[in-house]
């Protein structure tokens, strides 16, 4: 059941282009392809120069969200009849915006990762854990947290944030996303350090609860909701 | 004493000092280590709130119930008479001033950048709004009603 789809994609060489620019590609695909292999076969098939990143295929790693059709996405986790390809629409494929174009859609997460580690994603517990046992946990306690465990800083909420957009220096959804799954964890320690440094100007209040971020995390985050919930937490536990 | 837990001499971190901790390779500019961005937002939550309540009864006061041309200096002298209605026209400038104005800081620290430009915005913003607070608060505050030397039209 191959079908033409047309693929319209933002390229970028820093060696030969000044300028991004789109070029258009015609492919068959099957209605339930996903972009990805999509894009596979524009790279093997038709320009082997084309750049993205992607590793695992499956949605775990995060290595290939992009913007589809203006919407932040993992290529892996789009079919091809999810934005109408198979009914002749074109799809348009760009890097994300809010970061730097490497090449093609390879963007510069270091940034990103800065900002992630900034928060402090690690657990911080200033006594040794019992010598007969793990830091126990009660199925409760864990609940509190469990969505924003599920982050794989893929990094389509931060690229799809207009105040991250405008502003460099804004931490982003995804660091916060991270900083509220140590923030909330009953056997962390590290709270009040994470609650001053997304405290400062360009922490949480930067938010300006747009919600882009929660319709882009393809792991379906509720990431507005754990930002206002790090902000009331600051409010109430001074 | 339990033997099973020992606990090690750890201090937490100073948070004060953590606050001062960079993220991004930018350029540093020092951020107060205060409540500030806190209590702004919630002083936005509550002045927007409360702003409701008194610039709807404002307008229905002023353009529903009163139409505009029975406005006049008599009918605000009338109104003015009574500290009530100063306190409620001076909260509503207040209110509304610092929420606005508020929303005018953060579209600066949004999208402008550059030191100089922000420093220059800000510094305008309240030079503005405070000469604006100070005129509409003196307005309020030292009218003097005088009725009978209103002239009839
Ligand atoms: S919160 Fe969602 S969108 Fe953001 S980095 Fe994590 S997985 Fe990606
Ligand atoms: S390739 Fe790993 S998430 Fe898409």
């Amino acid at each position: 059941m191959a079908t033409q789809v047309t693929l319209k994609i933002l390229r970028y060489d820093p060696e030969k282009d000044k300028k991004a620019h789109f070029e258009t590609y015609e492919v068959e695909a099957d209605p339930l392809d996903r972009i990805l292999d999509v894009l596979n076969t524009v790279k093997w098939y038709k320009d082997g120069s084309l750049t993205y990143r992607r590793s695992c295929a499956h949605g775990v790693c995060g290595s290939d969200a992009m913007r589809i059709n203006g919407r932040n996405r993992l290529a892996c986790k789009v079919l091809v009849r999810d934005v109408g390809g198979d009914t002749g629409k074109k799809i348009q494929i760009e890097p994300m915006l809010g970061f730097k174009i490497l090449r093609d859609l390879v963007v510069d997460m270091d940034p990103f990762f800065e900002k992630y580690k900034s928060i402090k994603p690690y657990l911080i517990n200033y006594e040794d854990a019992p010598a007969s046992s793990e830091r126990l946990q009660s199925a409760e306690d864990r609940e509190i947290f469990d969505e924003t465990t599920k982050c794989i800083l893929c990094g389509a909420c931060s690229g799809s944030c207009p105040p991250y957009w405008s502003n460099q220096d804004f931490i982003g959804p995804a660091a916060i996303v991270n900083a509220h799954r140590f923030i909330f964890d009953s056997r962390d320690q590290g709270s009040d350090e994470r609650l001053a440094i997304l405290g400062q100007g360009e922490g949480v209040f930067r938010c300006r609860t747009v919600y882009n971020c929660t319709d882009a995390c393809p792991r379906d985050i509720p990431v507005t909701k754990a930002i206002e919930q790090i902000r009331r937490a600051m409010l109430y536990n001074r | 004493m339990s033997t099973e837990t020992k606990t090690t001499q750890h201090q937490p971190a100073d948070p004060v000092k953590k606050i001062n901790r960079r993220w991004t390779r930018s350029g540093g500019r020092p951020r107060p280590s205060s409540n500030f961005e806190l209590f702004s937002w919630y002083f936005f939550r509550i002045s927007g709130v409360l702003l409701l309540f008194f610039a709807l009864l404002h307008l229905l006061i002023m353009h529903l119930i009163n139409n505009v041309d029975v406005i006049t200096y008599q009918f605000i002298a009338e109104r003015w008479a009574s500290p009530l209605w100063r306190t409620y026209d001076l909260l509503l400038l207040v209110l509304a001033l610092t929420h606005g104005l508020n929303g005018v800081r953060v579209l600066i620290y949004d999208y402008i950048h550059a030191r100089g430009w922000r420093t220059f915005a800000i510094s305008v913003l309240y030079t503005v709004g405070i000469l604006f607070l100070l005129l509409g608060a003196q307005v309020i505050l030292t009218f003097q009603p005088q009725l009978q030397n209103v002239a009839p039209k």
